[in-house]
């Protein structure tokens, strides 16, 4: 179980120093939308580790909060916005 | 009438969905929230789906699932394939499919599938022409694109769609 | 037997989204990225949020619902990450004999969709 959510913690690292070297605003976006995949799909396995089910609203709720972001965010490098 | 209830049918089997209980409370409070947003929102809302509820349709539909989750599972190994491989064997560029669909569900539909399936990614639609960033140009021969990317696909949301 | 299979599909799931991200960092450019992106990552999370509902069979609808939402979601998203991208100006990375279709299309500055 705690391997998991290690193995989590490393994508989450990976794609975070994407995030941090850019080069380019995309980029950063495209980091972000996978950040935000990886930890709807950790919040889940949290919700199987401390065995609550209230988290696995939490991980709907943010899953359907950052798909929203993400295409704004979309939207506004294409100047759409 | 009929699309009254219809509305109403699908944002109570959402809530029921999003809350998963049958407690009563929950029942109760989402039956009058649907109730209000049907009354508002009946007049614009659409009954196409309704036409999807006819055995051959939706036994088409389910083939159309297990193709899609085969091709899913199929271009997750061989992405990961590339990514794992040092030399990192990718020939990246953007072709242009010309999809034999006419409705626009359909159009939506396969542009997804084409996304989520081996090295291909949707950019954008242009009436019938999709472009598709593909990570292995294997060809720049539109019937071989055609082949390669989408024809499994187009055969059956023919039939679900037209 | 059904834990078994869950916890076989979630080791499964989170391998990809090790390989997603992994992707993310090793891709040339932006929209091989997204290919990595967008392909490891959802089987990764389906895999893990299903396997999770397979462990606690009561929990299956309500990881069912978060499968779907993220199935549909995903390729949408990238596909208006992948659309703006080209929009500002990022060309493909390509081998010499690349082809690029889209670049002879007009684009429309400020266009609905």
């Amino acid at each position: 179980m705690i391997f998991f959510l290690f193995v989590i913690i490393l994508a989450i690292i990976f794609a975070a120093i994407r995030g941090i070297k850019g080069p380019t605003a995309s980029d950063i976006i495209i980091a972000l939308d996978n950040l935000t995949i990886i930890i709807t799909a950790g919040l889940v396995l949290l919700s199987l580790f401390f065995e609550r089910y209230i988290y696995l609203d939490v991980a709907l709720i943010y899953g359907v909060l950052s798909f929203i972001g993400v295409l704004t965010l979309a939207r506004y490098i294409e100047g759409g916005l | 009438m009929s699309k009254f209830i219809f509305t109403f049918f699908v944002l109570f089997t959402i809530w029921i969905g999003f809350t998963t209980s049958l407690q009563p409370q929950e029942v109760i409070t989402g039956s009058i929230l649907s109730l209000i947003i049907t009354l508002f929102a009946y007049k614009t809302f659409s009954k196409t789906a309704l036409s999807f509820f006819q055995p051959k349709r939706l036994f088409n539909i389910l083939k159309y699932l297990v193709v899609f989750l085969i091709a899913l599972v199929k271009s997750n190994f061989d992405v990961a394939k590339r990514v794992i491989s040092p030399s990192l064997p990718i020939n990246p560029g953007i072709v242009k499919y010309n999809t034999k669909l006419k409705s626009d569900i359909a159009k939506v539909v396969l542009a997804n599938s084409i996304t989520l399936t081996p090295g291909t990614l949707t950019v954008d639609i242009i009436d019938d022409a999709l472009h598709i960033h593909w990570l292995d140009v294997k060809s720049k021969e539109p019937d071989i694109i055609f082949k390669e990317i989408g024809e499994q696909f187009e055969i059956i949301l023919k039939e679900i769609f037209e | 037997m059904l834990n078994i299979l869950g916890y076989i599909l979630v080791s499964v799931g989170v391998a990809f989204l090790f390989l997603g991200a992994f992707g993310i960092f090793r891709m040339p450019d932006i929209y091989t990225r997204l290919q990595a992106g967008t392909k490891a990552t959802t089987l990764g999370a389906l895999g893990t949020i299903l396997g999770v509902g397979l462990i606690q069979p009561e929990w299956f609808l309500k990881t069912l619902v978060i499968a779907i939402f993220i199935a549909i979601s995903n390729p949408i998203s990238s596909h208006a990450l992948a659309r703006g991208s080209y929009k500002i100006g990022h060309k493909p990375f390509m081998k010499d004999d690349g082809v690029d279709s889209y670049s002879e299309v007009e684009l429309n500055e400020g266009e609905e969709f």
